[in-house]
């Protein structure tokens, strides 16, 4: 495996202009003629449908959902940044990319986060003119807020529900292109493999949820922008079917996977409270603009919380430790989320927490008595009631409490500066690639991603690919390759269903959510927050340990062809032991701390990261090498030529 | 917490269905809805009573709009402004009885159990809901000031999840809630408005085509939505539809 990240020549300012320049186009009469496939309806993969139809090209879009409107973009609260300096406070593409790159902690692409950055105002101009009803002020003009990371307002928000808007902003787009006919739509439906024809993405093989039929795809391309792999931890913020498996199927087929054991640690999550409990919510990373973290400062006052005995507003102010404050000043509760995620542990495993132990509170007592708490309702009532309705609790009255949980993946994919992975003809935009964000990602930030590769980024790139495949004509699925790949997914399927015979004694077999929420436990505990080169051996062992268990005593009712809830949920989990194999390998072999990244072995005297840009300035690509084989791992040199490294100081 | 269930079982479209009841007990009332389903099926799995109930959910946070069960004759259960996933088990009282159903509407067929097709919604969106731009060559984004009041209406009524609890509160099963909030939504907008009147116009007809009933002002659909969506968004409907037949707009 040869990783070519070819990033084009010249200063960083001119390298896109220069590559749009330079690419080759595909005329319209010839842009008929061919075929995309894009897999997953997010930000990332309704935007990239809706501009390739519109551009002419013929688009498949596939989702697991009933409607693509339903993509997990649709959860996403707080807000998208851009660089449109709308409030003369200093902003410039510069500064943002700047902010992105160092809140990444130096782990990501040069080219990749300036040319981010750089489209990041059309996005902008882009949804307006979609209708997306974007938060303005008094004058009509659009209003902004901060996010974590940033010393500027850059954040363009619709009341709690950005992701949301923006996503049905793109849903209408892509509606549009159904409606012309140069989108097909097929909902419920399941990639299940990549077909590789001539070391070229040629099709994918889908599961049909309704029926459980495999169905056949060709095209002259394959966008993959299915997500990241957060349930691995069984709990997350992640939507209940957000699974890995598209992008692991492409890993096996050979694409390569980078960095995967960056994952990033939400700071302000509802705490776990049972057992039964099926998913984290998230309070939106808004709320740290008014909201104040703090825990109590004394043990026994905490100790006298837990107990039910103390009420958090019995405690004076200077009882209360306001620890992101305390400790970094310049950016206080607006820390980027993995230092207020260790942040938290921190405290909490100090003996300091709250509620069960692990949560901290989330206090708007100030910002009510400051702006009222009718203002508070404005921005953010959507939230309040969100919390209240899930821990019958009353925001308004009493502080929020909030513990750090499993959110998003900056891993993914490897892909080159045109987002096409290490098969030629696969693509990857969205969560589902690693390229922007680094070791860590940085409020707002997702969404600008997504929505960049979609609609200002692959319609370029993809072309470039395309213009070289005029010549090879329609793709059918049929063949010894397409034969094969189907084959391979109906063993797999029948594996997991015969899996216990009817003589199995009832008492010796588990389900599928069993296996699941032991796998996220072990994970959390052993390569979540804190990793050490102890704690992922250890990890390593239990994770093999249960695969075995897993196929000894997994039961997975109904048969492959009818609607099977269940069955979805074993393939899905039977990658997630293979993904977490890879996740471990990463972390045991990043000798360093950085973003959300952190070994314990590496930090600094105040509990900060600590990294080795002389052994570790790299992306780490891995290579698949088959079930139970350890994976091999090529590395592509970060260069920074623009940006002057430094230590991450939020202080 | 102890309850007995009587959950709508249907096998496939094609399938009779019936209501089956089962017996779950030792649930906490911190449990939400979907939760107590999922320890339900756990239950009918580990003891082999039957294929566990199939309902469709996803992001369990009130905003993707998959979930939706009829619980004790009411879209989304007992309380108001939620969706079925943030109801929680705090809502009912111990011993409770619990009959679970799925959306019932001509347009919303049954796929299994208490799962249904909803693509009827999207038809309708395809239908016209939306303004038509093609990515770039589009004005800066603050070149069209919206004063603020008009820009929060048009969000309150771009809050809809696409969930259908509107249509199957509805004794006629009209989408006219579902439908009416995406024509304010945009209608309300400067960049919306140029479409306007024929995207009311196909919207309505695609609704009708789909076998959606008429709206008779009864309002139950404002009573049960989840984002809390205004029956002022069916006046906005009606007189955008009016208008688009008489009007200066007429194609």
């Amino acid at each position: 495996m040869k990783l070519d990240s070819k990033i084009p020549s010249g200063p960083l300012a001119e390298k896109w202009t220069n590559y749009k320049a330079s690419q080759k186009l595909v005329n319209p009469a010839n842009k008929r003629k061919l075929d995309i496939i894009v897999v997953g309806t997010g930000l990332a993969g309704a935007s990239a449908a809706a501009s390739l139809g519109a551009m002419g090209f013929n688009v498949d879009i596939f989702c697991i959902q009933d409607s693509p409107r339903r993509a997990h973009s649709i959860a996403a609260q707080g807000g998208i940044n851009a660089a449109k300096n709308y409030q003369n406070d200093g902003d410039s593409v510069e500064r943002l990319f700047r902010d992105t790159i160092k809140g990444g902690d130096y782990r990501a692409r040069e080219a990749n986060v300036y040319r981010l950055a750089e489209v990041s105002g059309a996005i902008i101009d882009q949804c307006v003119a979609q209708g997306v009803p974007f938060a303005r002020d008094y004058g009509g003009l659009l209003d902004n807020r901060s996010f974590g990371g940033a010393q500027v307002s850059r954040t363009f928000y619709a009341k709690g529900q950005t992701g949301q808007q923006l996503l049905l902003g793109a849903y209408g787009a892509l509606s549009r292109e159904i409606a012309r006919g140069t989108v097909k739509l097929h909902t419920r439906c399941e990639m299940m493999d990549l077909v590789v024809v001539d070391g070229r993405a040629k099709g994918i093989i889908v599961r049909n949820l309704v029926n459980g039929d495999l169905e056949r795809y060709a095209a002259h391309a394959v966008v993959l922008a299915t997500g990241g792999y957060g349930n691995l931890y069984y709990l997350s913020t992640n939507a209940m079917n957000s699974n890995g498996s598209a992008a692991w199927v492409c890993h096996r087929k050979g694409a390569a996977f980078a960095n995967p054991c960056y994952v990033q640690i939400h700071p302000t999550c509802i705490p776990v409270h049972g057992d039964y409990q099926s998913k984290l919510t998230l309070m939106s990373e808004s709320l740290r603009n008014d909201g104040r973290i703090w825990v109590p400062k004394k043990k026994e006052d905490a100790e006298a919380i837990r107990a039910g005995k103390l009420r958090p507003t019995d405690l004076r102010e200077e009882d209360r430790d306001y620890y992101l404050e305390r400790r970094y000043p310049a950016f206080g509760n607006l820390v980027p989320r993995d230092v207020a995620s260790r942040a938290a542990k921190e405290r909490c495993d100090a003996g300091y927490g709250v509620g069960t132990g692990y949560a901290v509170y989330l206090d708007f007592a100030d910002a009510i008595q400051r702006l009222g708490r009718k203002a508070i309702e404005e921005k953010y009532g959507n939230l309040f009631q969100m919390y209240q309705k899930i821990t019958d609790e009353n925001p308004y009255e009493t502080p929020m409490m909030i513990y750090p949980a499993i959110h998003y993946t900056m891993g993914g994919l490897w892909v080159d500066y045109e987002l096409q992975t290490t098969i030629p003809g696969l693509f990857a935009a969205g969560e589902a690639n690693f390229s922007d964000h680094g070791a860590n990602r940085l409020g707002a930030s997702a969404l600008m991603q997504g929505l960049a590769d979609g609609y200002f980024v692959l319609p370029y790139t993809l072309q470039n690919y395309l213009a070289n495949q005029i010549n090879v004509g329609k793709i059918k699925p049929e063949g010894a390759e397409f034969d094969e790949a189907e084959r391979s997914v109906k063993t797999r399927i029948d594996r997991l269903l015969s899996n216990s015979s009817p003589l199995t004694p009832h008492s010796s077999l588990l389900t599928v959510d069993h296996f699941h929420k032991r796998l996220g436990k072990i994970m959390w505990e052993y390569c979540g927050m804190a990793r050490s080169a102890e704690s992922l051996a250890q990890a390593k062992q239990l994770v093999t340990e249960l695969e075995e268990e897993f196929w000894k005593s997994v039961f997975v009712p109904g048969s492959a062809n009818e609607f099977n809830p269940e069955l979805e949920k074993a393939y899905r989990l039977e990658d997630y032991f293979e993904l977490a194999q890879l996740v471990i390998a990463d972390a045991l072999h990043r000798e360093e701390s950085c973003g959300g990244h952190f070994r314990t072995e590496h930090q600094t005297e105040d509990g900060e990261t600590l990294r080795d840009d002389e052994r570790f300035m790299y992306v780490a690509a891995w290579e698949y090498q088959g079930h139970g084989k350890p994976e091999t791992m090529e590395k592509e040199p970060l260069v920074y030529e623009h940006i002057q490294i430094s230590k991450r100081n939020y202080k | 917490m102890r309850f007995t269930l009587h959950i709508w079982r249907q096998e496939s479209a094609r399938a009779k269905g019936h209501f089956e009841t089962y017996a779950i007990d030792n649930i906490s009332a911190d449990c939400s809805f979907l939760e107590m389903l999922d320890q339900l099926n756990e239950r009918l799995i580990n003891d082999r009573i039957a294929h566990p109930v199939c309902f469709d959910n996803d992001c369990r946070e009130g905003i993707c709009g998959m979930c939706g069960l009829y619980i004790n004759g009411r879209p989304h259960g007992n309380d108001d402004g939620i969706t079925t996933c943030q109801l929680h088990m705090r809502k009912f009282k111990d011993g409770d009885d619990i009959w679970i159903e799925p959306w019932r509407a001509k347009a919303f067929p049954v796929i299994r159990d208490l799962v249904v097709d909803r693509s009827a919604f999207d038809k309708i969106i395809q239908a016209g809901g939306y303004i038509s731009t093609t990515t770039g060559g589009v004005p800066d984004a603050n070149a069209i000031p919206i004063p603020k009041h008009q820009a929060d209406m048009a969000m309150d009524a771009a809050a809809c999840i696409g969930c259908g609890a509107c249509v199957a509160a509805c004794k006629n099963a009209s989408a006219m809630l579902f439908v009416g909030a995406k024509v304010s939504h945009l209608a309300l907008l400067p960049q919306g408005k140029i479409e306007a009147a024929d995207r009311v116009r196909k919207m309505v007809a695609k609704m009708d085509e789909l076998g959606f009933g008429s709206c008779t002002n009864t309002y139950a659909c404002e009573a049960e939505c989840p984002k809390l969506i205004q029956r002022q968004d069916i006046s906005r409907l009606n007189r955008h539809w009016i208008g688009s037949l008489f009007g200066r707009d007429r194609k």
